[in-house]
């Protein structure tokens, strides 16, 4: 029942997300056959898409270990656009390194960034009680002005007309599958999928992830247990901001090799959907992230295809499967057989009510 | 500055705060009842899309003023059923209302005009030249006294604060945060609304830019009370006029004044009252729980 009812809920949340294409008088299979079509049609589309997914593993990873955590990480955004700033200054301003130090390098400053940036929250949240999720707004905007000063100012490319900053050494550079044609496809997702296997090692097998859940789970009785729940929910912030940071790897040093600004097009808040819809479990994220990976590629081609058809339609899917998603009460209502939770159960945790 | 540009300035400001303002009283109503509400940013963009809309099709800002109001209501009231009747998490549900507004707009504008980025220009007799200051002003003062002095008013102080109280005393709480959700779409697709029909001729593509979210951290700097909101919303809407005054500014040595960071001035202060450094924002005892 626990693996099921994501699915259910995800596929109702398409289903509907395709009858809405019924308004712009388009038939609901055809506009499926041409998602589909330009997501996984050709090596090329597939690469695309694994490219989307990777950003989406790390942030999805970073707002379910918050979640664990009994905490809601909407920074991923701000947290990934520092991770990648931090990953492109490095190599920028280091450019002579050997390939052996400056991918390493790379990886550490992208994660170093971002947890410097979930620090923030986490702090605020312990040592002041500000609610995180307004913080973590905040910190995002924050974030966009920042970097934009930063790349235009401190490291700006005088050889472009686009805002963006210098390119990175070609050291930092990753390399691309030729299996993929001219997709971005590299050892990011290797690196992705790393991560992915020690998120859930880190959360079954180790005291710091042990002390997560039970944050997460009663902070209270954690604490009477003798885990520091400040400490902890610190920690799950560094731990969600380094994660998002990471999202700089792929961008920085698998795709462009330099920083863009608004080179996200919302990995941060798909990955609240990524997150929600693997309920939270590291190794549900990587079918998740392509999902939604998917989604978002296949919308990109629904301009071309259709005359009065765009790609925003990927918001309304990913909305309508969060929406499907949240319903607790409604799916309890479905099924009347299921088990009342407990009282003081926040369905914020993971949302398994 | 010469006085002649501050008054400019001001005037430029009292413009640009009335639909902060307008979002900030819907996410008053619906947080003083005890529902967190992070998806204004999404009532906005649909109620300057339906305003634009229909004011094009009418030819009247009045009814495009109430159209996007309208629209804004609807949206409101889905988020109160997914939040209210499924007891969805209110934060996941406006995160996915906000996605929600984001794409059906430009979705549904494509449908209507083959184009995502813009409505039809208005002509000048469909927008509005003075009304939204006066509609503004009569909000905030209204919502003032209703709160204070009418009961139903302490009913929606009485969500947000202790429920269980108001829910023994045969009043349901259920009811009273649909109400004030309504209210709350009501009044922040009105503020879309003036967006794209006082502000500017026409719906385009991200113009709400934040705005949401900055009536949210106004809400939170004026600390959940009506004029104290409406002045923080002042404030942000100024340092958002003087980011673009000071656009190319040379002001210290012979560097042009960073942008970016009269950009983020109004999230830092948030930030800053946030984490109670400089008088400490108490949210309403009951707010989130559902």
């Amino acid at each position: 029942m626990r693996f099921l009812r994501p699915i259910v809920a995800a596929f109702a949340g398409i289903l509907l997300g395709f009858l809405v294409t019924l308004l712009a008088g388009e038939n609901p299979l055809k506009v499926f056959a041409v998602l589909a079509q330009s997501a996984f049609g050709s090596p090329y589309d597939f690469g695309m898409t694994i490219f989307y997914a990777t950003p989406l593993i790390f942030t999805g990873l970073s707002v379910a270990i918050a979640f664990k955590a009994g905490l809601f990480n909407i920074g991923a955004e701000g947290q990934l656009t520092m991770g990648a700033l931090a990953c492109a200054a490095v190599g920028i301003f280091f450019p002579e390194l050997s390939p052996l130090v400056a991918i390493p390098l790379g990886i550490f400053m992208a994660f170093v960034g971002g947890s410097l940036y979930g620090f923030v929250p986490g702090y605020f949240l312990v040592k002041r009680g500000s609610h995180e999720v307004i913080t973590t707004i905040m910190l995002n905007f924050i974030a966009a002005a920042l970097s934009s000063w930063v790349a235009l100012n401190l490291i700006p490319n005088p050889a472009s007309q686009n805002p963006e900053s210098r390119p990175v050494g070609n050291a930092f550079l990753l390399e691309r599958y030729s299996f993929f044609q001219d997709a971005p496809v590299t050892a990011a997702l290797f690196l992705a999928i790393f991560v992915v296997g020690v998120c859930a090692f880190l959360l079954r097998k180790t005291y710091l992830g042990f002390s997560l859940k039970a944050c997460g789970e009663n902070a209270s009785a954690s604490e009477y247990g003798g885990i520091s729940t400040s400490r902890t929910k610190i920690l799950a912030m560094v731990l969600a901001g380094g994660l998002a940071g990471l999202v700089g790897v792929v961008e920085i040093m698998g795709n462009s090799g330099r920083f863009r600004l608004d080179f996200s097009p919302g990995y941060g808040f798909t990955g609240i959907a990524v997150a929600f819809l693997a309920r939270s479990e590291p190794l549900a994220i990587v079918p998740a992230a392509l999902l939604f990976g998917a989604l978002h590629k296949g919308t990109l081609d629904l301009d071309f295809e259709f005359s009065n058809m765009s790609r925003d339609l990927a918001l309304v899917l990913q909305a309508l499967i969060i929406l499907s998603l949240s319903a607790d009460g409604l799916w309890s209502k479905l099924i009347k057989s299921r088990a009342k939770p407990p009282q003081n159960s926040k369905s914020i945790k993971e949302g398994k009510s | 500055m010469e006085l002649e540009a501050f008054e400019s300035a001001i005037i430029a400001s009292l413009r640009a705060a009335l639909p902060l303002i307008c979002a900030a009283m819907g996410g008053l109503l619906s947080e003083r009842s005890g529902v967190v509400n992070i998806s204004l940013e999404g009532k906005l963009i649909v109620g300057a899309f339906a305003g634009a809309c229909i004011a094009a099709l009418t030819n009247s800002a009045w009814v495009g003023f109430l159209g996007g109001a309208g629209a804004g209501a609807l949206l409101s009231l889905l988020y109160a059923v997914f939040v209210i009747h499924f007891k969805a998490n209110q934060i996941v549900a406006g995160t996915a209302i906000n996605l929600l507004a984001m794409g059906f707009v430009p979705f549904l504008s494509k449908i209507f005009y083959s184009d995502t980025a813009r409505t039809p220009q208005l002509p000048l007799e469909a927008r509005f030249e003075f009304f939204p200051y006066l509609f503004v002003a009569l909000i905030v003062i209204l919502i003032k006294v209703w709160m204070k002095y009418s009961v139903s008013g302490l009913w929606v102080l009485f969500a947000g604060e202790k429920p269980a109280a108001l829910e023994s005393s045969g009043v349901s709480v259920v009811k009273v945060r649909y109400f004030s959700l309504l209210f709350c779409g009501l009044l922040a697709g009105a503020g879309g609304a003036t967006l794209s029909l006082f502000l500017s001729s026409s719906y385009t593509r991200n113009m709400t830019a934040g705005r949401g979210f900055m009536a949210l951290a106004a809400l939170i700097l004026g600390k959940w009370r009506p004029i104290p909101t409406a002045l923080a919303c002042l404030f942000f809407a100024f340092a958002d006029v003087l980011q673009g005054k000071l656009q190319g500014v040379v002001l210290f040595g012979e560097r042009p004044l960073p942008v970016q960071f009269v950009q983020m001035l109004p999230y830092v202060v948030t930030l800053i009252v946030l984490t109670g450094f400089v008088g400490r924002a108490k949210p309403p005892a009951a707010l989130g729980s559902s």
